[in-house]
C-alpha cells in the first residue's frame, strides 16, 4: 500500500481497573477501506472502536487521523470543538441500537437533516430535498419523511440511522454491530445497502462485529481480537480461509455453515 | 424605608449581582450563574428582574415597571410600589422619562435610548431546555456553539405547520455567538432587540442566571433562508388609538362575543390618544 493511512492507532493500551481492555493494539485504516474487527464479546472490540473515535482516552498510545489536506492530528489531543466538528461532518458513528443515535421525537426528515443544519445549512428547501434523496437511497418511502421514528420498524430505524450518518458524506464511519438485533432477511438487505453505499461514496469504515459472515460479506481486511489483543490481521478471505492463530481457527470453525 | 437597606437588597448581594452583570455584558448572551436571593414575592413574579433592578438602581433613577406592556397590572404596580418604598426612587409610567424599565413579556413600543436600561424578567433562561433536558449537555452545546438542534426544532415546525410556529420566546443569536432566550416577549418584539441603543439585562431568579445584551449589539432571530423570520401583525388597528403598528391585546368586552383590540403598551396608547389619535372603539366610547 503506497497510499498514506487515514487512521492509525499505535501502541494502544487501556485498563478498566484490573481488567485489560486493550493491550498494545496497532491498527491502520486506509481511505475507502472497510476494516472488520471481530472477536467474541468482551474481547475489547467496542472499546477499540471508542478509542479510535476519540470517545475514550487510552492509558497510552496514540491515534492519528489524516485530514484531506494531509495534516495529521492526534485524535486525543484535539480540542473538544474540533473533535465535535469532525464527529458531525467528516466522521460518523452507527450504533447497534439506532435509538441511541436518532432523536425519537423528531421526524425522519429532521433526523436526516440535523447534521446538515449543525454544519450550517440554512435553506429549508435544500435540507428537505437532501433528506428525501437520502431516504430514497436507504429505501424508505418518501411519504414517511414527516413520520416519527417510533412508527418505524427495527430495520427501517437502522436504515434511517445510516441515512442520518451519511448525509454529510463522511470520510470515515465507525459501525458498532450495525446488523445486530435484526432478523436474518432484514440483515441481508441492510448489508447489501451498506456495501453499495460505502463503495459508491468511498467511505472508510471500521466495523465491529461478532458475526464472521458479516465481516466476510463487507470487509476488505479483518482484525481478530482476543482479550484486548489483535491476534491476527490480514485480508478477509485470507484470514477466514486460512486462519493461522488457534483462536481464529476456533472462531472460523465455530460458524455454522448453511 | 426604616430597617431596610436602599433598594431592599444588602450591599454584598448587590455587589455579587453587579459582578455577574459585568461578566454578562462582557460576553453578550452568555448565561452567568448568580446566587439568587429569596425575595418577598413568589418565583415567576419577577424575582430575577427585581434583583437586577435593585442592584443597578441609584437614588436619582426614574423607574418604570410594565407587565405585558401595561403599567397598571398587579405585577407592575406591586414592583413599582416596592421600589418606591424601599429605595424612594421616582417612578413613572412614561417610557421616555424612565431611566430603568423593568419588564415582563414586552418591550415598549417607543424606541429606547442610550441612557436607558431595560431589565427583563426571565422564567427560563435556557433556550434549549425543551429540546435537551440535561444542563450539562446544553452547557457543552453553548460552549461549542453547537446549535443544530435548535434549527431541527424550526425544521419540524415548518414541516408540520408550514411555518415556524413560535410566537413568543423566539430564540435569537446574540453577537453571532450565543443562542439566547429573549424571555417570553412576543416574536413581534424581537427586531427591537437588534442594535438597541439601551442596555438590556436579563434576570432569572428561580434558575439563578443573569445574561445581557450590551447596547448596539447584533441580535438575530433564527430562521431559514427560504423561510425568513417575520413578525405577525394583528390584522386590526388598535380600537382606542387607531395604531396599526403596535402589538395588540384582544379583550373580551361583553357576553355576546364582543371583542376589542387594544395596544398592549398602555403608555404608548395613552400618549397617542393624548395627541389626538382615536380608534374605531374610541369614538363609540366618546359617544356613550
Amino acid at each position: 500500500m503506497t497510499e498514506p493511512t487515514l487512521l492509525s492507532g499505535r501502541g494502544l493500551n487501556l485498563k478498566f481497573g484490573s481488567i485489560t481492555a486493550l493491550s498494545d493494539v496497532d491498527v491502520d485504516l486506509w481511505p475507502g477501506e472497510m476494516l472488520a474487527i471481530v472477536g467474541e464479546s468482551g474481547s475489547g472490540k467496542t472499546t477499540l472502536l471508542n478509542v479510535l473515535s476519540g470517545r475514550l482516552v487510552p492509558d497510552n498510545g496514540v491515534v492519528w487521523y489524516r485530514e484531506p489536506d494531509d495534516r495529521l492530528h492526534d485524535v486525543h489531543a484535539m480540542p473538544a470543538p474540533v473533535l465535535r466538528t469532525l464527529h458531525r461532518s467528516d466522521w460518523g458513528f452507527v450504533h447497534q441500537d439506532p435509538r441511541q443515535n436518532l432523536r425519537m421525537t423528531v421526524s425522519a426528515g429532521g433526523n436526516v437533516g440535523e447534521r446538515l443544519m449543525a454544519r450550517g445549512a440554512r435553506h429549508y428547501g435544500d435540507i428537505r430535498a437532501t433528506a428525501l434523496g437520502w431516504l430514497e437511497q436507504v429505501e424508505i418511502d418518501a411519504n414517511r419523511i414527516d413520520d416519527l421514528p417510533r412508527t418505524f420498524s427495527g430495520g427501517m430505524l437502522q436504515r434511517l440511522q445510516i441515512a442520518r450518518t451519511l448525509v454529510t458524506h463522511p470520510r470515515l464511519v465507525f459501525m458498532d454491530e450495525p446488523t445486530g438485533g435484526l432478523d436474518v432477511s432484514v440483515q441481508a438487505r441492510l448489508l447489501d445497502l451498506i456495501r453499495s453505499l460505502v463503495t459508491r461514496l468511498r467511505i472508510a469504515v471500521v466495523l465491529v462485529t461478532h458475526d464472521i459472515a458479516v465481516a466476510r460479506l463487507l470487509a476488505h481486511r479483518i482484525a481478530v481480537m482476543q482479550r484486548g489483543r489483535i491476534v491476527e490481521t490480514g485480508l478477509t478471505d485470507q484470514v477466514l480461509d486460512d486462519p493461522r492463530h488457534p483462536y481464529t481457527q476456533l472462531l472460523v470453525s465455530s460458524v455454522l455453515s448453511a | 424605608m426604616k430597617g431596610y437597606n436602599f433598594a431592599y437588597l444588602d450591599e454584598q448581594t448587590k455587589r455579587m449581582i453587579r459582578r455577574g452583570l459585568l461578566k454578562a455584558v462582557a460576553i453578550p448572551g452568555h448565561q452567568v450563574p448568580f446566587g439568587s436571593r429569596e425575595m418577598p414575592l413568589p418565583y415567576g413574579w419577577g424575582t430575577g428582574g427585581i434583583q437586577v433592578t435593585a442592584s443597578i438602581l441609584g437614588s436619582d433613577d426614574v423607574l418604570k415597571v410594565i407587565d405585558q406592556g401595561a403599567d397598571d397590572t398587579t405585577n407592575a404596580v406591586s414592583i413599582r410600589r416596592f421600589f418606591a418604598r424601599t429605595a424612594g426612587v421616582a417612578t413613572t409610567t412614561a417610557t421616555a422619562e424612565a431611566t430603568v424599565i423593568q419588564t415582563r413579556h414586552r418591550i415598549p413600543e417607543k424606541q429606547l435610548r442610550e441612557d436607558q436600561i431595560i431589565v427583563y424578567q426571565v422564567p427560563q433562561p435556557e433556550p434549549l431546555f425543551r429540546l435537551e433536558s440535561s444542563r450539562v449537555e446544553t452547557k457543552r452545546m453553548h460552549g461549542l456553539s453547537d446549535y443544530g438542534l435548535m434549527h431541527v426544532k424550526l425544521y419540524e415546525d415548518i414541516s408540520r405547520f408550514g411555518q415556524i410556529s413560535i410566537s413568543y420566546d423566539y430564540p435569537v443569536m446574540v453577537n453571532e455567538r450565543y443562542l439566547m432566550s429573549p424571555s417570553p416577549i412576543p416574536a413581534f418584539d424581537n427586531p427591537k432587540m437588534d442594535m438597541m441603543p439601551a442596555l438590556q439585562l436579563f434576570g432569572a431568579g428561580r434558575e439563578k442566571r443573569i445574561y445581557a445584551i450590551p447596547p448596539w449589539t447584533r441580535v438575530k432571530s433564527l430562521d431559514f433562508d427560504d423561510h425568513p423570520f417575520r413578525t405577525i401583525n394583528a390584522s386590526h388597528p388598535c380600537g382606542l388609538c387607531g395604531a396599526t403598528d403596535s402589538y395588540l391585546d384582544e379583550v373580551v368586552v361583553d357576553n355576546h362575543g364582543g371583542r376589542l383590540f387594544v395596544c398592549s403598551d398602555t403608555d404608548h396608547c395613552a400618549e397617542r390618544r393624548a395627541a389626538g389619535h382615536v380608534g374605531a372603539d374610541g369614538f363609540r366610547e366618546a359617544a356613550e
